[in-house]
């Protein structure tokens, strides 16, 4: 494909000595390792909410802290480290430029699974520290802002290095996110932990969960997309314009929803208003990307059918969509009455991570998995498998956590005792666990293909069915 | 608006401020007349729940904690905060009562900012699940005995229970050094709003 001048199509340049194809296949392994032992973790807390819990008494595998291994290992192992190969993937190709130094890839790499190793085996140890999604042992803390630093000199190289060419709006998404990720980082772990008591803290870790979704998994995540589609359905993405209205949207509302996770608690009741209000403004941006991305897909929805990785794109999408516009309900003060607290929560973040995040990077890997081993995929059929696996998986359980929320939040309202909630969601609790095992099984065919794809004999490029250029 | 300077610096760093100022920085100038307390000047005594576990596991708290007084009393405080975060106990229990929902009647006074402005607050454990019931109005709602046979096994007080044992809290049968404390810790939690507590505070106000 020849570079084509207009902003909207990202430039996709002959990737073959810029992109350093061993580190991508490292990251993606690596967030596969952790995203099973996130897997596994969530489902040893699901049964023992379902009271079937294997090892009761046992320290090192108590259910709360593996609960947190569940959290941390899908944020910090499993998402990054999948973003990371992608931007290790995309970068070079849109920019021209190879990253900084590839050593320092490597450095970068092992500092990053040693941080997220560390962090699971303190956490298992008790050494977790008190804030949500910032549980990573607070002697973690500072070392994973030198990994972010040189993480984002490495990759900030080429992006810096493109002038006096329009950039493609993956880039400014990147580019953001590599100042985005180590403010948050160390205002949610060391204010709250070390400055800040109550419901001032309070605020500050609203805004830290806020912004780790907000500022740096959404803004991969959109910014991988951007490049994908078009690049897969070969046109340009239908409006530049709107694609940097939904940036802008998402750097000035997104990060203002902070409050919005400690709804009725003592922080002032303006700063609560306030997120209210951006937390709804944040429809607008999710309208733009929506639009933006259906209208590129109009004329080819064929490629629903036929390209998995568009399947994954889209269905990711439509979840976006479907917990944007939840969250525009469930944010106001008076849903949060019923559903504060309750499995609802849950519901809504498991389809933000896992159906929308985890779709996309399921797709990402779909795409990119053959291309970086130099073979075709194992089995196409299994890859199909896990599309239906997982995303019925989450479906179900996203309508049942949904339920099982509201049936929890009003037995609380209308004073029942408190053991009636439990008896209540039982029967919801053992449809998650199933749900969630449908999901486990999708990503273990998974990783089982990669693995048969890894090893088959190589082929010669000639039989490389829907090779793109750049491979040969 | 299409450089990467301008992105850097409007959307980085200037949407970044911005949302800091609203949503942190004002609401903390807004709280910041509150004081401040350490430990020792939040807890001056021991509690009668500690007294009680000193009574009833005479041996344990000896070889742990040595006299009950109001510095062993804050260092079983301190390890009980540091045990319920390292076990995730925030994870299914909130530290906060809301002003709706009928909060106030199943578990007490609504929270206020100031209960949290002090060392046991740092950092907060407000929680955003609840599994198991709000624990910011804990204190004195059960006796010690019902919190040992809990971390022990809580389906033996409440049956339909999922909370997972905590056996790792007991030598044997007694409480160890983080089962006292756990049990210290929470039955701690709200103890300055119990409603004695509350009738107290107002009696000794309303004399000055």
């Amino acid at each position: 494909m020849t570079p084509v001048a207009s902003p909207a199509m990202p430039v996709e340049l002959p990737g073959r000595k810029l992109v350093d194809r061993p580190i991508v296949k490292a990251h993606f392994i690596a967030a596969f390792v952790f995203f099973f032992a996130s897997l596994f973790s969530g489902l040893f807390y699901a049964l023992q909410l379902s009271r079937i819990y294997p090892f009761p008494g046992v320290e090192l595998l108590s259910p709360g802290r593996l609960r947190m291994i569940h959290t941390n290992a899908i944020a910090y192992g499993f998402l990054m480290n999948a973003f990371i190969a992608m931007m290790y993937w995309i970068v070079p190709r849109i920019t021209g430029e190879p990253v900084l130094n590839r050593k320092l890839s490597w450095f970068v790499f092992w500092a990053w699974q040693a941080i997220v190793g560390v962090a699971a085996l303190g956490i298992l140890k008790g050494h977790a520290q008190g804030i949500e999604w910032g549980e990573t042992p607070t002697y973690v803390d500072p070392v994973v802002l030198v990994g972010g630093a040189f993480l984002a000199a490495n990759i900030a190289t080429p992006i810096l290095k493109v002038r006096h060419k329009p950039l493609y709006v993956t880039l400014w998404y990147f580019a953001a996110m590599l100042v985005w990720l180590p403010l948050t980082y160390a205002m949610g772990n060391f204010v709250p932990q070390y400055f800040v008591p109550g419901a001032g803290g309070a605020a500050i870790t609203g805004l830290f969960i806020h912004d780790l979704v907000g500022l740096t998994v959404t803004p991969l995540g959109w910014g991988m997309v951007y490049y994908l589609v078009p690049v897969i359905l070969k046109k340009p993405i239908w409006s530049h314009t709107l694609s940097l209205a939904g940036f802008w949207g998402l750097a000035f509302f997104y990060p203002l929803n902070g409050v919005h996770h400690f709804f009725w608690s003592p922080i002032p009741m303006y700063a609560q208003y306030g997120a209210v209000m951006s937390t709804i403004a944040v429809e607008i941006v999710v309208f733009t990307v929506i639009v933006n991305f259906f209208m590129t897909l109009r004329g080819r929805g064929d490629a629903l059918r036929t390209e998995l990785p568009i399947r994954w794109f889209y269905s990711g999408m439509v979840m976006y969509f479907l917990t944007c516009l939840q969250c525009a309900f469930q944010t106001t003060l008076t849903v949060q009455k019923v559903i504060h607290f309750s499995d609802w929560v849950v519901g809504h973040a498991h389809l933000v991570m896992f159906g929308v995040f985890g779709s996309w990077i399921l797709g990402a890997l779909v795409y990119v998995w053959p291309k970086v081993i130099g073979k075709p995929w194992w089995s196409e059929r299994l890859n199909v498998w896990n599309w239906w696996l997982a995303t019925m998986g989450i479906m179900v359980m996203f309508i049942d956590l949904m339920a099982a929320g509201l049936v929890q939040g009003y037995l609380w309202q209308n004073l029942a005792p408190w053991e009636q909630s439990l008896i209540a969601s039982m029967p919801f609790w053992h449809v998650r666990t199933v749900a969630g095992i449908a999901i486990i099984s999708g990503q273990l065919l998974q990783a089982f293909n990669m693995w048969m794809t890894a090893r088959a004999p190589a082929v010669e490029p000639t039989s490389l069915a829907g090779a793109e250029p750049a491979l040969t | 608006m299409e450089k990467l300077k301008f992105i850097l610096f409007f959307a980085g760093l200037c949407c970044f401020a911005i949302a800091g100022i609203l949503s942190a920085v004002l609401p903390l100038s807004h709280l910041s007349h509150i004081p401040y307390q350490k430990l020792d000047q939040l807890v001056t005594e021991p509690s009668y729940d500690f007294l009680d576990l000193g009574r009833r596991y005479p041996e344990q708290m000896k070889k742990y904690y040595g006299e009950a007084t109001a510095a062993s009393f804050r260092e079983a405080l301190k390890i009980g905060r540091d045990s319920y975060i390292a076990e995730a106990c925030w994870h299914c229990h909130s530290q906060f009562v809301r002003p709706v929902s009928n909060e106030d009647v199943r578990f007490g006074k609504v929270s206020w900012a100031a209960e949290y402005m002090n060392e046991m607050f740092l950092p907060h454990l407000f929680g955003t699940r609840r599994v198991g019931p709000d624990l910011i109005r804990e204190a004195g709602r059960h006796s010690n005995d019902w919190h040992a046979a809990h971390f022990f096994d809580p389906p033996l007080v409440v049956p339909s229970s999922v909370m997972p044992r905590y056996t790792w809290f007991f030598d044997g049968e007694k409480p160890n050094k983080r089962g006292l404390a756990m049990i210290a810790y929470v039955q701690w939690l709200g103890s300055w709003a119990t409603p004695e507590a509350l009738a107290r505070k107002e009696q000794s106000s309303a004399a000055r």
